[in-house]
């Protein structure tokens, strides 16, 4: 951030262009997760933890390799084991690093009432800032991908900040330093796009691989986070990745035309009391009538 | 007969003097813990509503306090709301008398209240009242549970968590509507039924002005 503000676009004297000018500077940042050279030995599972402070908690087996059935607020990084059949009847394992997808569009962002508690850098990195999150619980109806985890001790959401604290530093991802086969890279979003097209490419062309593809969903606008499928077709497949998320609509409606309709119909309410205050004024008990009639100045 | 002339409210209904007992002080007392609890689910609610409303979560502790509050609040609001159920629901059947008066609705908006007909101890619209907190209360203490525990709903059923958004922001926006009416009217447009739940009786003449079946019967054999 503090490097992007610096960036020099003029300089007073100076023989020549600004360094820099006219060069254009690729800031949004991406992780890419080749599934297909994933061997799910969950290294990232573990960097995860190192680096963020974490220790290990139980887990919970599941007649699987999966260390639990979905990430936790401590644990934002899990690699989805699924059994899939192929085509010919055989079996393959398909294993996904699930984690924050740091969407371009975030739902937890459009979703959360609190000011300042998530942000999303110009590098496209989506943070939650604990300080600020009170605990509601809106980012999980907002996300997707269901990633914002709640900590009932402290009663502040987690997730993923995709290391933004190494990223600033120049530094990769905790995860990406882990991996022993290469599946994960980190890098500019077009360099990380380009890569990933051409190895879907090459999985299509020389391996057969035919429905081989790159998954950066645009319904949410791009994601921070893009895999390498062998099938991209079919992402559910891999441990329930949407195959076109969006932010719910019900979500979009409650943040957008909701707030209007219902800020005017409250102003609507108290102008009109005070409109027909104005007109009738408060009742009044003709008290004299009332006793007159009964006459007998009160008793009836 | 002047308001100051309020006579013990701890006296039965109906009891011959100044005035009548209105509200018993059980009455009043649950009446303003529902108010308690009610006004404080709104500003909080209110603050998680919109950004521009945020700063009412910082007059009752800030967000993260307000956030825990609100829902044992919101709880705290359907308990009383049961128990005002059960103090007052042989008052809040509709009968024809509620009906006719209902069709001369007009005349009670423009205060010629003499042109309408007699009503018993609440009128329509005070029942009407009644029964939209009810059962908005319902509503929102069901979906608030499912915003109170939104991770507890299986991703398969994600559905649930975004009904619960939406039936928690309308009934919350119906009962607002209400709400606004009902402050207007206590004690804005009849001050005397303020001063009932305050003190708890009412001028004879006022309850022969507004309820006067009601009147009629807790006077009854009192003369």
């Amino acid at each position: 951030m503090s490097q992007a503000t610096l960036s020099i676009r003029r300089i007073s004297g100076h023989a020549g262009a600004a360094p820099g000018e006219d060069v254009e500077r690729d800031y949004q940042v991406c992780k890419l997760i080749d599934t297909t050279t994933c061997i799910g030995c969950k290294a990232c599972e573990v960097a995860c933890l190192e680096w963020n402070g974490y220790s290990f908690t139980d887990t919970v087996f599941d007649n699987s390799y999966q260390t639990m059935p979905q990430t936790a607020w401590n644990y934002w990084n899990l690699i989805k084991f699924n059994e899939h059949e192929r085509d010919d009847g055989s079996i393959t394992l398909l294993m996904r690093k699930d984690q924050c997808m740091h969407c371009a569009d975030p739902g937890c962002l459009a979703a959360c009432p609190a000011d300042a508690a998530i942000v999303q850098y110009t590098n496209g990195i989506v943070d939650f800032q604990q300080q600020n999150c009170i605990g509601c619980g809106y980012c999980v109806s907002g996300c997707p991908f269901d990633i914002p985890k709640f900590n009932p001790t402290t009663k502040k959401m987690f997730k993923c900040t995709l290391c933004v604290d190494r990223v600033s530093e120049g530094l990769e991802p905790a995860c990406i330093k882990s991996c022993p086969t290469g599946c994960l890279h980190f890098g500019s979003k077009d360099d990380m796009k380009d890569l990933a097209e051409t190895r879907a490419k090459q999985l299509r062309e020389n391996f057969g691989i035919e429905k081989a593809g790159v998954y950066d969903p645009a319904g949410v606008g791009g994601t921070g986070v893009i895999y390498v499928l062998h099938d991209v077709t079919n992402p559910e497949a891999y441990g329930g990745l949407p195959k076109d998320p969006h932010i719910p609509w019900i979500v979009r409606f409650w943040k957008g035309p909701a707030k209007w309709i219902g800020n005017l119909a409250m102003l609507g309410g108290i102008l009109g009391v005070t409109l027909h205050y104005l007109r009738y004024g408060p009742k009044e008990v003709h008290e004299h009538d009332e006793d007159a009639k009964n006459g007998n100045g009160g008793q009836p | 007969m002047s308001t100051s002339q309020v006579i013990s409210s701890t006296r039965a209904a109906g009891e011959s003097g100044g005035e009548i007992v209105r509200y018993t002080l059980g009455e009043r007392v649950h009446h303003w813990l529902g108010a308690l609890f009610y006004i404080y689910c709104l500003v909080t609610g209110l603050a998680f509503w919109s950004p521009y409303m945020f700063w009412l979560a910082v007059i009752v502790g800030g967000g993260p306090t307000a956030r825990f509050w609100h829902p044992w609040f919101g709880v705290a609001f359907t308990l009383s709301m049961g128990w005002m159920y059960k103090m007052w629901r042989a008052d809040l059947s509709t009968t024809d008398d509620d009906r006719r008066w209902w069709k001369a609705i007009d005349h009670y908006i423009e205060n010629d209240d003499d042109k309408l007909p007699p009503v018993g101890r609440f009128n329509f619209g005070q029942k009407l009242f009644f029964w939209l907190m009810f059962y908005g209360v319902i509503l929102l203490v069901i979906s608030g549970l499912g915003l109170w525990f939104v991770e507890s709903i299986p991703w398969s059923l994600r559905w649930l968590r975004y009904l619960a958004v939406t039936v928690h922001v309308f009934a919350a926006m119906a009962t607002i509507g209400a709400f606004i009416i009902h402050i207007y009217m206590s004690v804005f447009m009849e001050p005397e039924s303020f001063h009932a739940m305050i003190r708890g009786s009412v001028s004879r003449a006022w309850a022969r002005t507004y309820h006067r079946l009601w009147y009629d019967r807790v006077t009854q054999g009192r003369k």
